[in-house]
């Protein structure tokens, strides 16, 4: 019951707001859906609570959905700690971001529109992640993606908004399309779609092999890919990250639930929970730990020279993404998801701080355009600065820290211990850690600290947010420093069998936690060294030496460049994939189009309207004609009959 | 058997009949002037209510009256769709007849007489019974069109509907006599006998007597070549007398005729599916081009429930139980959109009356969004679009003719679903994308909540289809195939 309630009570907010907003009135919509939210939230902790330390799983079904032939799917919620986490992550920041948009949007005309697409999104998302079967999964999976397209897109007159709102919709489609085969695959090789049966039957798929495009490959390896690539769409993983820096054009709440908290880690939760079949595909794994190093350095050098404050930190989200991805790729899954949890509470905590810094410079978003904030903006300032220190994990290592001390320094531990060639993925991910440090500093020192480069109107008019902004902001910035040192214990320390129980699978033998913990003494020193030299060169270049950064942009132009324009990704897809694309648009428009299927289409439209002609003259209205019809019908079928000998031509 | 139990398997019929007969002394001699119509609504519809609950209160099969009248789960489905749909056919002519001046309370009385006929041809197990409640339908229907007598339109349908129908009545006995004349029994099993006989194949005057039985009954439901009716009374009738006449009736003259085929002529299949496919292809097609070129809007929903006929007979064509299952389905189906459809159009109206054009629902979606929505919404389910109920109630019937290898009416029927979507896409560009027209006046709240119900069954079906497809199944059992 209360289950099901954490995951409709959304739903109905969003009912309520989407239906009868006009109705109801912007405040009523706002406070309907936010009240409902903050229920869902509060049940959510009290369900974290007797899942995490009092033992309880649950399977919910709710009732039955789809039966033919051998799938046979109902509703159900699947209640394990790892929805547990998903339910508090989701409807924590959720509840929040909806406090906040009420400040946020006060300005706005079509809130109650906004707030239904809010919940709307929070909705899918918790179907998402309560999904006992594959298909509900993809209906969660599928709705957070029209939730997202709708938010992104909510300003529908700013052309850059749709553009963005295309693309997340377009470049997820991919890695959907990916996500769908391979729940077909499985279907086909385990005549199930709920999870409980596909991961019994897993093991017995081990060495199989299917010929896929033409070459024998092993069943599980190419499933794992296939699933793996819906991840990368939904948590914009290398190749498929493009959509993401775009997508700040949605409104900045958005942001903070979407592009930090939630939607973009469902690809890491996806992974977790498929982990009995993921850990089965030694293979795949290795690919994800690959993709994520890869994503975490990249766009950490894209995030270095960003000027827009949303853009750094949601390439930012991006590089963290990646390390969740190598912490589920070397088997550390309760690492990659105590990351997820507490990256959920610091990059809200940046985002909203950056709406905030946003709604106070009235729509300002360029950071050479700010500067010397913090006496205009204290409390803000120290939020962001508390959510820095999370997100750079400050911490004494072997006694504690802000939360993403906790998490970060745990992968980087894993991936040590995973032994990838060369240690590839841990160096990668360290010097990640160091240009964290820089780039989240940067952003720190030319919002708020320097001469202001404001112009006078906008600096002068700067003003600290309302208080329904600022109260979320400090339950975020209490979960970016507590949240690391309260549950590192469950998550990944002592207390892990107990906590996570069933709900996370390790291959036998692999035991890399044992691993983590018996690292060379060094390991756990190197996070914080890299933070703290990354902190140290951002203080030599925006405080001490502010001539250094332009100086080293124009020594270094084309590794700058290169950087700023995020690799010349956009534009190499846009060589490859879209303009190709508009060109056999246009040739089909032009050449078959304009030739072959007008002329055919017209002619049919045309002999359609002549017949249709035909028949509307028929119904001439006099009751003769009618009744002669009617004769002329039965005579037609008697004589039918009489002519094949009574009936019996059989 | 014990004839309290006779009568206990008829609660329903008799709970109708003698509140049609109350609810018409109180009409006459009860209510005060002011709320007449109102009230009598009001009280019909709990008598429908009534006679709903006593049929949920049956179970089993019950054949009584010497076979006469059959209450089984079949009836049972049909007899509580066309409850619900006469029920809300009064629901939606509460504000359209008070603004039109012609409240009266017969509306009301003729409805639940009308639905009395309904329910008997729906148990009917016998030629006379069959017969009985089809007049008794009929009747009802006829004074119904007509019913603002002042209006030329209303008249004409009336007439026309009752010159037609007393024709193909006529037909319908003269069927019935042949069928008694050359098999010496007018119940549907002693048919069944004499239908599969040894040479009942070679009978032409079996065969005769059902191809009267069949026309009798194509008019009813309105199917081609005995169709030029509908689109006249649609357009001439009241919209909410229109409503039930595309509703109820239809539901119930199709499931008579279903019960006819299957447990009378279950041995003259092979002859009787002939006809049929002959006159649904023949009214997927009609109903598909004529449509084209409408522009009143209730004139297209007459075309559009011709095609709606042809769809379902394609059921009744595969002759096997997923074949009932599919048209149960698509009848219920069938029902709610169509009084969605015309719950919109009822609420199509300006200060100075009712428009009926489908140019005037030009820029809708600007005046009213969520009439527009709901509207195309209904249109698209009623072309068949997925995800919406109406795609799943063609898919059904589709399904069940691909499996009785007719594969030739499936085709065929899903193209005509193809050219329908053209006009039904229509409305929705007009609505959508058109410059807009003023907005339409202020809608009755019970039109409204029609509207969003129907809206929300068609968008929301694809949730849940469970309860309804299991529902079908059991009913589709109790025909004998």
């Amino acid at each position: 019951m209360i289950y099901a309630a954490i995951v409709l009570l959304p739903l109905l907010g969003a009912l309520i707001a989407g239906l009868f907003g006009r109705l109801l009135g912007p405040r009523p919509s706002e406070l309907i859906t936010t009240s409902l939210l903050v229920v869902a939230a509060v049940l959510s902790w009290i369900v974290f609570v007797r899942v995490g330390f009092d033992g309880e799983t649950a399977r919910v079904p709710l009732f039955r959905w789809i039966t033919s032939g051998e799938l046979d799917t109902a509703w159900a919620l699947r209640i394990d700690t790892l929805t547990a986490v998903m339910l508090v992550v989701v409807t924590t920041v959720s509840a929040l971001v909806h406090l906040y948009s009420i400040g946020y949007m006060h300005e706005d005309d079509s809130r109650p529109r906004f707030f239904a697409y809010l919940s709307l999104f929070t909705f899918a998302m918790l179907a998402l992640v309560t999904s006992d079967n594959l298909l509900q999964m993809f209906f969660g999976w599928e709705g957070v993606g029209l939730a997202s397209y709708l938010l992104i897109g909510f300003w529908y007159k700013k052309p850059e908004a749709n553009a963005a709102a295309i693309k997340a919709f377009v470049v997820n489609r991919v890695g959907d399309f990916g996500f769908s085969l391979g729940i077909f695959g499985l279907f086909a090789m385990t005549n199930s779609i709920n999870l409980d049966a596909v991961f019994a039957a897993a093991p017995s798929l081990v060495g199989k092999s299917m010929s896929f495009l033409g070459y024998e490959v092993d069943v599980l390896t190419l499933l794992a890919l296939l699933l793996f690539m819906g991840a990368m769409g939904k948590s914009a993983q290398f190749l498929l990250h493009t959509w993401l820096p775009d997508a700040m054009e949605g409104p900045t709440p958005v942001s903070a639930l979407i592009h930090a908290a939630t939607m973009v880690t469902a690809g890491v939760f996806m992974v977790a929970r498929l982990s009995p079949i993921f850990e089965l595909a030694p293979t795949a794994l290795e690919v994800v730990v690959l993709i994520g190093t890869i994503t975490a350095f990249f766009a950490a050098t894209v995030g270095l020279v960003q000027n827009d404050i949303k853009r750094v930190i949601a390439y930012s989200t991006c590089s963290q993404l990646g390390y969740m991805f190598v912490a589920c790729g070397v088997g550390a899954y309760s690492a990659g998801i105590f990351h997820l949890f507490t990256h959920a509470f610091f990059k809200a905590l940046l985002f909203l701080g950056a709406g905030s810094v946003i709604h106070g410079m009235h729509h300002e978003q360029d950071m050479r355009r700010m500067g010397g904030l913090a006496k205009k903006l204290p409390i803000t300032w120290i939020m962001m600065l508390i959510g820095t220190l999370a997100l750079t994990g400050v911490g004494i290592p072997h006694v504690g820290g802000f939360a993403g001390f906790h998490s970060k320094d745990a992968i980087i531990e894993a991936a040590y211990a995973g032994h990838t060639p060369g240690n590839f993925a841990f160096w990668v991910l360290v010097i990640a850690a160091f240009m964290t440090s820089f780039y989240s500093w940067r952003l720190i020192f030319l919002t708020f600290h320097g001469e202001t480069r404001a112009d006078h109107h906008t600096y002068d008019h700067a003003h600290e947010s309302p208080w329904v902004m600022l109260i979320p902001l400090f339950v975020l910035a209490t979960g970016a420093v507590f949240a690391g040192i309260a549950f590192h214990h469950y998550f990944i320390g002592e207390g892990y069998s107990e906590f996570w129980k069933a709900a996370l699978f390790e291959a036998p033998g692999k035991d890399i936690r044992h691993h983590m913990h018996e690292v060379p003494g060094w390991v756990p020193l190197a996070p914080t060294v890299a933070m703290l030299t990354g902190l140290a060169l951002a203080v030599v270049y925006y405080i001490l030496a502010p001539w250094l950064p332009a100086a080293t942009a124009s020594a270094f132009r084309p590794v700058y460049l290169f950087l700023l324009n995020k690799w010349y990704f956009d534009e190499l897809y846009n060589l490859i994939f879209v303009r190709p694309a508009f060109a056999i648009g246009r040739l089909l428009w032009k050449g078959v189009d304009g030739a072959v299927i007008d002329g055919t289409i017209d002619g049919t439209a045309k002999s359609v309207l002549w017949g249709t002609g035909r028949i509307i003259k028929l119904q001439t209205g006099y009751v003769y004609h009618y009744a002669f019809a009617m004769l002329i019908g039965v005579a037609a079928i008697l004589t039918y009959f009489i002519l094949a000998g009574g009936g019996g031509a059989q | 058997m014990p004839e309290t139990t006779s009568f206990a398997a008829a609660l329903p019929e008799i709970i109708l009949a003698a509140g049609a007969m109350g609810l018409l002394m109180l009409g006459a001699f009860g209510f005060s002037d002011g709320e007449k119509s109102d009230r009598a609504g009001w009280t019909a519809i709990l008598i429908l209510f009534a006679a709903g609950v006593a049929l949920l209160g049956q179970t089993g099969t019950e054949r009584v009256f010497n076979d006469a009248f059959i209450s089984d789960p079949f009836a049972r489905f049909v007899k509580l769709l066309v409850l619900a749909g006469s029920a809300t056919a009064i629901l939606l002519s509460f504000d359209d007849l008070r603004r039109a001046k012609a409240d009266r309370y017969e509306l009301p009385v003729l409805i639940l007489l009308a639905t009395v006929g309904m329910l008997m041809m729906v148990s009917a197990g016998d030629l006379l019974a069959l017969y009985l409640g089809l007049e008794l339908q009929s009747l009802a229907l006829y004074v119904l069109a007509a019913f603002r007598r002042d209006d030329v339109r209303s008249s004409e349908a009336g007439m026309k509907y009752f010159v037609l129908g007393a024709l193909s009545s006529g037909m319908l006995l003269y069927g019935a006599s042949l069928l008694y004349g050359f098999s010496g029994t007018t119940s549907f099993a002693g048919l069944a006998q004499a239908a599969s006989a040894p040479g009942a194949a070679t009978n032409l005057g079996l065969i005769a007597g059902l191809v009267f039985l069949l026309v009798g009954l194509a008019f009813k439901i309105s199917a081609v070549p005995f169709h030029m009716w509908t689109p006249d009374v649609y357009e001439g009738a009241p919209t909410p007398v229109t409503a039930f006449f595309a509703a109820a009736p239809k539901l119930a003259a199709m499931a008579l005729l279903a019960r006819v085929l299957f447990d009378g002529f279950g041995g003259l299949f092979v002859q009787w599916q002939k006809i049929v496919i002959f006159i649904a292809i023949a009214s997927m097609l009609l109903g598909a081009f004529a449509a084209i070129g409408q522009t009143n809007i209730k004139r297209l929903m007459a075309y559009s429930s011709i095609g709606h006929v042809g769809f379902a007979l394609v059921g009744v064509a595969a002759g096997s139980a997923a074949g009932i299952e599919g048209l149960l389905i698509y009848l219920a189906i069938y029902l709610v959109m169509t009084l969605g459809a015309f719950a919109c159009i009822l609420a199509m109206r300006r200060e100075n009356g009712p428009v009926e054009e489908i140019d005037e629902l030009a820029g809708l979606a600007e005046t009213n969004l969520p009439m527009a929505f709901i509207l195309a919404m209904l249109l698209l389910s009623l072309a068949g679009v997925p995800p919406l109920a109406g795609f799943f109630a063609k898919f059904y019937v589709f399904a069940a003719a691909m499996k009785a290898e007719l594969y030739g009416l499936a085709i065929i029927g899903m193209l005509t679903s193809v050219v329908s979507l053209f006009y039904y896409l229509r409305i929705v560009k007009v609505m959508f994308f058109d410059d807009a027209k003023p907005g339409f006046s202020a809608t009755a709240p019970y039109v409204r909540f029609v509207m969003i119900a129907a809206g929300l069954f068609v968008l929301l079906y694809a949730v849940y289809p469970a309860p309804l497809v299991e529902a079908a199944t059991a009913a589709a059992k109790s025909l004998s195939l």
